[in-house]
């Protein structure tokens, strides 16, 4: 890993004077991920602003229908909250199963959702639930977060705050993890909101998280795992790499689906 | 290059094993390159310095983490414990133990952070199910042992624990 200037601020304001001052800067929140990127070289910032001292990005809050969790609380906060566990259980078991304990303590859902990385765990929560993400300049949907694979519509001087969580009426998060390294090799995100239904898949798609809008319609008019049974999803767009091919993605994201309709049946 | 005040360097506190340090560290430095090569203390191992394999496994401020994939300079303030902490307080004593009776190492590569996050989970979980044992160490390889002499190690004094607790109440 190259050197690079350490910065620790204790303010939004001044971790966002930094940004702009330093083109070459990046944000670190977890590091989970931006570490093992800098020793292999695939990054090379110039500073490093580190979040962890920055007030207002911890905690989380049940506020009326919504859960607000901050950008730095990590994995293994979500996963043991009261209170997410009280109103969005499926996304209390969503943050433990991502990675392992020493990565849970660390990773954060801020971090998570910045890098938007196609096997990550959350953006699929975030985009099923229809979160909004909040930063220190606005308020952005979940359907206009996510462009893309490692792509998102933050702004380069733009720093995430925290997610906030519509609570649904049910919801379940089912996914076929990678033995080892436990990121999704298909993964979904099944909410049953107020008005609707929304189906959003993680690891399989080379552009990241994807709704499945023909399950959201078919699942809108009956909400049962047999609703679903006969939609197949096609292998276009899906990855196709050592883990898995294309098709056998698309096969777990019916088989993942249902799992977690059923799951979501269950839970209430 | 119209860059700032450098921060390359930075001096930092923390307490290692109930220790206070304070040294100056590179930026791009490690926290287990810290621990082994700046304070000497190399039970915490470096397997693929990728946080993969887990032979790093620390605790910083009580909670387990990959010491690779944290910096020196974000422990800054923090409380650090490593093996040889954890040997010398005996709270592993009795794991151990009884990794050796149940040959729960060959190489011993992995121990050192095995034994960390065996004893984080019998922390939290005094009674962990084999499998809630398998979740807990699937963050650290072992590629000698195939495991289930770890699990049986881990398993036993979960049992052997609770049935001291037992008697004694």
């Amino acid at each position: 890993m190259y050197n690079f200037n350490y910065h620790r601020p204790k303010d939004l304001a001044a971790a966002a004077a930094l940004l702009q001052a330093n083109e070459n800067a990046k944000l670190m929140a977890g590091g989970q991920t931006l570490i093992p990127t800098l020793k292999q070289r695939l990054a090379s910032p110039s500073d490093l602003i580190d979040l962890s001292d920055v007030d207002g990005l911890s905690g989380i809050e049940r506020k009326g229908k919504h859960v607000q969790i901050g950008a730095m609380v990590t994995h293994a906060e979500v996963a043991a909250s009261a209170v997410v566990r009280r109103a969005i259980p499926s996304l209390a078991e969503l943050a433990e199963g991502i990675g392992d304990p020493a990565v849970r303590h660390r990773g954060t859902i801020g971090g998570s959702v910045a890098n938007n990385d196609p096997a990550a765990d959350y953006p699929a929560a975030v985009l099923a639930l229809g979160a909004s993400i909040f930063t220190n300049k606005r308020e952005i949907s979940a359907d206009d977060f996510f462009k893309g694979l490692f792509e998102t519509a933050l702004e380069p001087d733009e720093i995430v705050t925290s997610v906030c969580f519509p609570v649904p009426v049910k919801a379940a998060y089912m996914k076929f993890p990678n033995p080892a390294s436990r990121y999704a090799l298909a993964g979904v995100f099944v909410a049953k909101r107020a008005k609707d239904v929304r189906v959003a898949v993680t690891g399989a798609g080379e552009s990241g998280v994807f709704r499945v809008p023909a399950m959201e319609r078919a699942l809108d008019k009956k909400f049962a795992a047999k609703s679903i049974e006969s939609i197949k999803v096609g292998e276009e767009g899906l990855v196709s790499d050592l883990h898995a091919q294309a098709d056998y993605r698309a096969h777990l994201i019916g088989v993942m689906a249902r799992r977690a309709v059923e799951a979501a049946l269950k839970a209430t | 290059m119209n860059r700032q005040a450098t921060n390359l360097e930075r001096n930092i506190t923390l307490t290692v094993n109930g220790e206070r340090v304070t040294r100056s560290v590179a930026a791009r430095m490690h926290l287990v390159d810290f621990l082994r090569e700046t304070l000497g203390l190399t039970g915490s191992h470096l397997g693929c310095e990728h946080g993969v394999c887990g032979a790093c496994t620390i605790r910083v401020d009580g909670l387990t983490v990959r010491g690779c994939l944290m910096l020196a300079v974000q422990a800054d303030g923090a409380t650090v414990e490593t093996i040889e902490g954890l040997t010398d307080s005996s709270k592993a004593a009795d794991l151990q133990e009884e990794f050796l009776n149940r040959n729960a190492l060959q190489c011993g590569y992995c121990t050192p952070g095995m034994l960390m996050t065996a004893v984080e989970l019998l922390d939290r979980n005094a009674k962990p199910t084999r499998e809630e044992i398998r979740d807990a160490i699937s963050g650290n390889y072992c590629r000698c042992t195939g495991y289930h002499a770890i699990v049986d190690a881990i398993e036993t004094v979960a049992k052997s624990r609770s049935s001291k607790k037992g008697t004694a109440s």
